[in-house]
């Protein structure tokens, strides 16, 4: 009897069996779509690494009110003023400095509303990060000075509130206050499951007196002309702000000035690394699921002990049986690796969907899947296989 | 594979041959003999009813008949091969174009259709698939069931269970067909139309046909009748016809 042969009775085999098939199947089906599922997100989360570091290429750093995790842990730490912001653009070279501030506050268009970032800012800010328009204009210096009621929408805002309409010139209510459109960013994409382009941009006056009503600054913005800059400007800024806040010599920063393209990094290694675990996890749930055809088989070639026996009689050898038993246990590992990839690739797509990752297809993962799952079937196909070989074909027969 | 020649050669058109045949189940204590030295020539084209009490040692004479089992001592030689002296595969390829086994339970794979039935003896065979189902089809055809291919066991009758189970044992022409109460579980007037379709087998196709019963009814349809008692033959008749 050929392989192709002792195939095709393994499918119809699989066929008239379609429950006990499932169950037998069922591990292998969660193990490869979990790896799958593991892996694709993985290197989504990769590819986003990559493509914002990419991004950045302004030499960016973040100047954050907190203090440093090696110095005692996070925290937030009191926010900065206007004042050090204009001492930073004052006392550091080679460095462009954008203050912001921002909340989510309810942002209004017509019927339609929706929480949103809503950030104060100044022009210096599209220079930082590196970001522009696709229509209108930024801010003028005069509606930066007197904090004139005017904004600049992120893409996914403007899709959110406007659909199809054109934003600009349009009026927005955030929160109490009307507020003219005048420009539209550029869609940067989603990163880390938030979505940069869900933003609203006021002059920092603007946010400071009408939305936060204080005159505090969250966050700043850094970009060093050059990599090269962006260790001495790292320092410059620290030992500045060191002084500003009044704290003493030797006395922890309770701020940091973060290199943008290291927490890139940082978070790439991260994730490379939560792949990996998460993967060798999935992976057991696949040996898992090798067990599990193991058991039913066994059960299998006991409730078929009758069949076997038949077949002895009729002039199936040894090797034949194990052959017709193996080839089944395979034939479901890998039908049960086709279900757990189609599975998984579904899977992933949905969630990266819904976390906003990029879907990378990794082929490599699929094939390495589909032979792994096919490897399971060999082997622990095996043992139930040689045990249904063994039987004596009389007792079979006679057996109830 | 020509055999050795036995001691004093067997007489032409000879199938099988036992001699001082022995088989012993268990050990010490619990020791069955359950034949306990049986001497048969069958000759090809003879059709013999087997009969004996319950225990008498049928069944295990038939399964070393069927090359399922090997006698503890003494001889059997079938197609003048020592079958004790084989492997478990070699017996399984005797079995395979040489046998065709008929149980009193039928035996037919569940859930599987008359046609796979018949073709699984094919498939061991490696006879492609259009000439397994010209096979399948004819042998349904010589037991009276060309319209039963696609039903499967639970949707049969048992007489018609057990003719697809006689369609299955010849559709690989066998030298013999051994059959172990194959009306054991049938009522008189099914057990007669499977006797009648053992006979025509026989006369028409000149197999060789060794049939356990308990009714002396189904026996009288053989030529030739072998009484067992205590795993010995106790007396072996041919009738004239
Ligand atoms: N596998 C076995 N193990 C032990 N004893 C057996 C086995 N098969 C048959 N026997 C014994 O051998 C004797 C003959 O059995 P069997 O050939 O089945 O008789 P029959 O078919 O004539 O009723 C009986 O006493 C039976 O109990
Ligand atoms: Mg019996």
């Amino acid at each position: 009897m050929n392989l192709l042969t002792t195939f095709i009775l393994a499918i119809r085999e699989v066929r008239r069996h379609l429950l006990r098939s499932a169950l037998t199947t069922l591990g292998i089906v969660i193990g490869v779509g979990a790896v799958i599922l593991m892996v694709t997100l993985g290197r989504g989360a990769q590819a986003q690494v990559t493509s914002t570091i990419s991004s950045l290429g302004r030499n960016l750093m973040i100047l954050v009110p907190e203090r440093a995790v090696r110095t005692g842990g996070g925290g937030s730490t009191a926010p900065f003023k206007m004042e050090d912001m204009l001492a930073i653009a004052r006392d550091v070279p080679n460095a462009v400095v954008a203050p912001q501030a921002a909340s989510s506050v309810l942002v209004i268009y017509g019927n339609e509303s929706r929480p949103v970032g809503v950030t104060g800012i100044d022009n210096q800010w599209f220079v930082a990060r590196d970001w522009k328009l696709s229509a209108g204009r930024t801010f003028s210096d005069a509606e930066l000075r007197s904090g004139r009621p005017v904004c600049v929408i992120g893409a996914t805002t403007r899709k959110e509130l406007f659909k199809y309409q054109n934003p600009l010139g349009a009026t927005l209510r955030i929160g109490k206050v009307s507020c003219e459109v005048v420009g539209l960013l550029e869609a940067k994409g989603a990163s880390f499951g938030n979505d940069p382009d869900d933003v609203v941009l006021l002059p920092l006056q603007t946010y400071q007196r009408r939305i936060a009503g204080n005159r505090d600054i969250g966050m700043a913005w850094i970009s060093a002309r050059s990599s090269d800059d962006i260790a001495k400007v790292q320092a410059d800024v620290t030992s500045l702000m060191h002084e500003r806040r009044r704290l003493g010599p030797g006395e922890p920063d309770d701020f940091a000035v973060k290199d943008m393209k290291e927490i890139s990094k940082t978070v790439g290694q991260v994730t490379t690394l939560l792949t990996a675990f998460l993967s060798s996890i999935a992976a057991v749930s696949l040996v898992v699921g090798g067990v599990g055809i193991m058991n039913i088989m066994l059960v299998s070639v006991k409730e078929r002990t009758r069949e076997i026996g038949i077949r002895m009689s009729i002039g199936a050898m040894e090797g034949e049986v194990m052959q017709q038993f193996l080839v089944e246990a395979v034939t479901l590992s890998v039908l049960g690796g086709l279900m757990g990839v189609a599975g998984g690739l579904l899977s992933s797509a949905i969630a990266c969907h819904f976390i906003k990752l990029p879907f990378v297809l990794d082929f490599s993962i699929v094939v390495l899947a589909f032979v792994f799952s096919a490897t399971v079937g060999v082997v622990f196909g095996y043992f139930p296989a040689r045990q249904a070989a063994r039987l004596d074909p009389i007792e079979a027969l006679r057996y109830e | 594979m020509r055999p050795t020649p036995p001691s004093d050669p067997p007489p032409p058109g000879t199938l099988l041959e036992l001699r001082n045949v022995t088989k012993i189940y268990g050990q010490g204590e619990v020791q069955v003999k359950a034949l306990a030295g049986v001497d048969l020539r069958i000759a090809r084209g003879e059709f013999v009813a087997v009969m004996g009490p319950s225990g008498s040692g049928k069944s295990t004479c038939m399964n070393l008949l069927g090359c399922l089992d090997t006698p503890t001592s003494g001889s059997y030689r079938f197609r003048g091969l020592e079958v004790g002296a084989l492997s478990r595969d070699q017996r399984a390829l005797l079995r395979r174009h040489y046998l065709g086994f008929v149980f009193q339970g039928f035996n037919l794979l569940a859930r599987t259709t008359a046609l796979e039935n018949l073709e699984l003896p094919m498939i061991y065979r490696g006879i492609p698939a259009a000439e397994r189902h010209r096979h399948a089809r004819a042998a349904l055809q010589a037991v009276g069931l060309a319209n039963r291919e696609g039903h499967t066991p639970g949707e049969l009758s048992g007489g018609q269970q057990q003719r697809i189970a006689i369609a299955r044992a010849i559709v690989t022409n066998p030298d013999l067909i051994l059959a172990d109460e194959p009306t054991g579980n049938l009522d008189s007037a099914r057990s007669v139309e499977i006797m009648e379709l053992l006979v025509r087998l026989n006369r028409e196709r000149g197999m060789t046909i060794v049939m356990v019963t308990h009714e002396p009814d189904m026996a009288a349809f053989a030529r030739r009748i072998i009484h067992f008692r205590d795993g010995l033959i106790a007396s072996d008749e041919t009738s004239q016809p």
